[in-house]
């Protein structure tokens, strides 16, 4: 087969009382969450693709690659160009930092487009740690370890298993900022098993539902998250996460400006040079609607759209998805109001709207975000 | 001149079993980490429902008296048994009776102590590292060495202690298969029994005060080798 620039992954099978059925494709390149309740199998999806557990009725190929097809062939994990970060870090104890760093790293020369040792050690920080023990090493600095451990095994692919979890806050910020990198520098494709909607939020860019063993819904982060017929749409604490360009920077008022496809956002946020990527949240609760250009307002984010779909979530409350842009053709975005409101707007399908976002309620979400 | 013969003698006497003691101890101790190592680490990982079958033969001889077990050995050891047939050929007629009969009893019976501990160790350390190892590209043969033996390394130490002490103790099966030969299977265990029944106390009192000594430091050297190790671990 001939790279074909995807993730291709199907597992059917019992694990002990539990049943797998959960196929999905996702682009091999950026960060692919996999993301369900606990319980629902992502873990395991995730030992399949590594070749760490065997369902014989599995498929799972890489870029065109194949580890495991439907006539028994089967790669096992030793043979697998993958990196896999545990929830624990799982260091070795018998090895001092700097060995537990280079177990898997190939003998001899690396390739030109391979991770060195350096860039990894300046990365996670860790060079004041290489010739301790892991076990005089905090949570967070083992994990970074194991991290820079899977990485300098030259693998093709990350497999990260909730690598954030087991950590407490000041452990998790120290490791997310990190993995963010990791993704905003393209080096490798990475799946990244989480329960965590935040850390999802974060990090991903294309998303694998999961629930009961199956795979509810894979799409682009933003498709997932705004499709009305899936249950994150419709939780209380919805939103979108978009990705936009900084247009300009308003250091008087501390605002920037991100353009996403179909408009263009203002968010008090810490300065960006133009031209960067930055990611931002917005909540459908801090989403308002309006059939009409609101005149003057404090609301700084007037934003043209079109309606595309509508779903009562509760009694009194119902959620919107809109396409932004006055021909709707952009990115997705959530509204949820209340019952009364969007009756009072006798709103139909592929209407014109406006919706209004509060700029405060965005800089509030990435403070959270980055917290 | 006659004097001094007299103060050699008994000691010579003293000292063959004492050397062929330790010879045999390690030379069993040695064959058994090279062959308990592999079966722990089958006892351990293996999902074979026979499994714990094979597990309850090792430790036949914990509760077995010694003098089965030595009459089974010497049997097996004999002319007629496949013991004779090794033997053949380099044109002996038996194993029993000689240094490698007595190396093949002792790894018998002192197996179990060896094997518990290597087990216990390769058991408690999960799948873990070497799903890691896996992960890291470490064939199965590498992970084994550079993960799971190093990991492992308190249980085998144990286990190298337990089956050299075991060894030095055995008594019953060496006796039953070894003979007591001077010089050729004569150990101190045997030697001791030897020199009471000839009414040699001073020489049973040496002997047998140094294997009180030597199970002493033994024993009490596990036990600061394992908290050593679990504080290591901690």
């Amino acid at each position: 087969m001939t790279a074909d620039g995807a993730i291709r992954a199907a597992f059917r099978g019992a694990v002990g009382k539990f049943f797998l059925d959960a196929a999905f494709t996702a682009p091999a390149r950026g960060v692919t969450a996999l993301f369900g309740p606990s319980g629902c199998g992502k873990t395991t999806v995730l030992r399949c693709v590594a070749g760490l557990l065997r369902l014989p009725d599995g498929f799972c190929s890489i870029d065109g690659e194949v580890w495991q097809d439907k006539n028994n062939a089967f790669a096992p994990t030793y043979r697998r160009p993958i990196g896999y970060v545990f929830q624990e870090p799982s260091l070795f104890p018998h090895l001092t930092v700097r060995r537990n760093l280079l177990y898997g790293a190939p003998r001899g020369g690396v390739g030109a487009r391979s991770i060195a040792f350096g860039d990894v050690v300046d990365l996670l920080g860790a060079a004041l740690l290489l010739d301790r023990s892991p076990r005089n090493l905090s949570g967070g600095e083992r994990q970074r370890v194991a991290i820079g451990r899977a990485l300098l095994s030259q693998p093709k692919l990350l497999l990260m298993d909730e690598p954030l979890s087991a950590l407490d806050r000041a452990a998790k910020e120290e490791i997310a900022p990190f993995i963010e990198r990791l993704r905003d520098r393209h080096l490798l494709p990475i799946v990244y098993v989480s329960h965590d909607i935040a850390e999802v939020e974060r990090l991903a860019d294309h998303v694998v539902l999961m629930e009961k063993g199956r795979v509810i819904a894979s799409g682009p982060l933003s498709d997932v998250e705004s499709d009305l017929s899936l249950p994150l749409a419709r939780a209380f604490d919805a939103g979108v996460s978009l990705n936009g360009v900084v247009e300009a920077y308003d250091a008087d008022y501390g605002l920037l400006t991100l353009s996403v496809r179909g408009g263009r956002v203002v968010s008090p946020a810490r300065a960006g040079a133009v031209g960067e990527t930055r990611r931002i949240r917005i909540a459908a609760r801090d989403v308002s609607l309006a059939r009409e250009r609101p005149g003057p307002s404090s609301i700084l984010n007037v934003l043209p759209a079109r309606l595309v779909s509508v779903r009562q979530v509760d009694l009194n409350e119902i959620v919107a998805a809109l396409a932004l842009g006055e021909e709707g053709v952009g990115e997705r975005l959530l509204a949820r109001v209340t019952r009364k409101s969007w009756e009072a707007l006798e709103l139909a399908g592929g209407a014109p709207v406006y919706a209004q976002v509060k700029a405060v309620a965005l800089g509030a979400a990435q403070d959270r975000a980055e917290e | 001149m006659r004097q001094t013969e007299a103060l050699v003698e008994p000691l010579t006497h003293i000292w063959a079993p004492v050397v062929l003691t330790l010879e045999l101890a390690t030379v069993t101790t040695i064959a058994l980490l090279v062959i308990a190592t592999p079966l722990a680490w089958w006892l351990a990982r293996s999902r074979a429902w026979w499994r714990e079958g094979v597990a309850a033969v090792v430790s036949l001889p914990v509760v077995l008296p010694p003098t089965v077990l030595g009459f089974y050995l010497l049997v097996a050891l004999g002319p007629s048994g496949p013991g004779g047939a090794v033997a053949s050929l380099w044109g002996a007629r038996t194993l029993a009776f000689t240094f490698t009969g007595l190396v093949i009893g002792s790894m018998v019976a002192s197996m179990p102590f060896v094997v518990q501990p290597i087990r216990n160790a390769f058991a408690a350390m999960g799948d873990r590292p070497l799903e890691v190892a896996a992960t890291l590209r470490a064939s199965p043969a590498r992970a084994f060495w550079t993960v799971a033996l190093p990991l492992a390394s308190p249980g085998l130490l144990t286990g190298a202690v337990l089956g050299f002490a075991h060894t030095i103790g055995e008594f019953g099966v060496i006796l039953m298969i070894g003979g007591n030969i001077p010089g050729r299977t004569r150990v101190m265990s045997t030697a001791i029994f030897d020199l009471v029944e000839t009414m040699q106390w001073r020489e049973a009192n040496i002997l047998a005060g140094g294997m009180v000594a030597f199970a002493f430091a033994v024993i009490l050297s596990m036990i600061l080798l394992e908290k050593r190790f679990a504080r290591a671990r901690a």
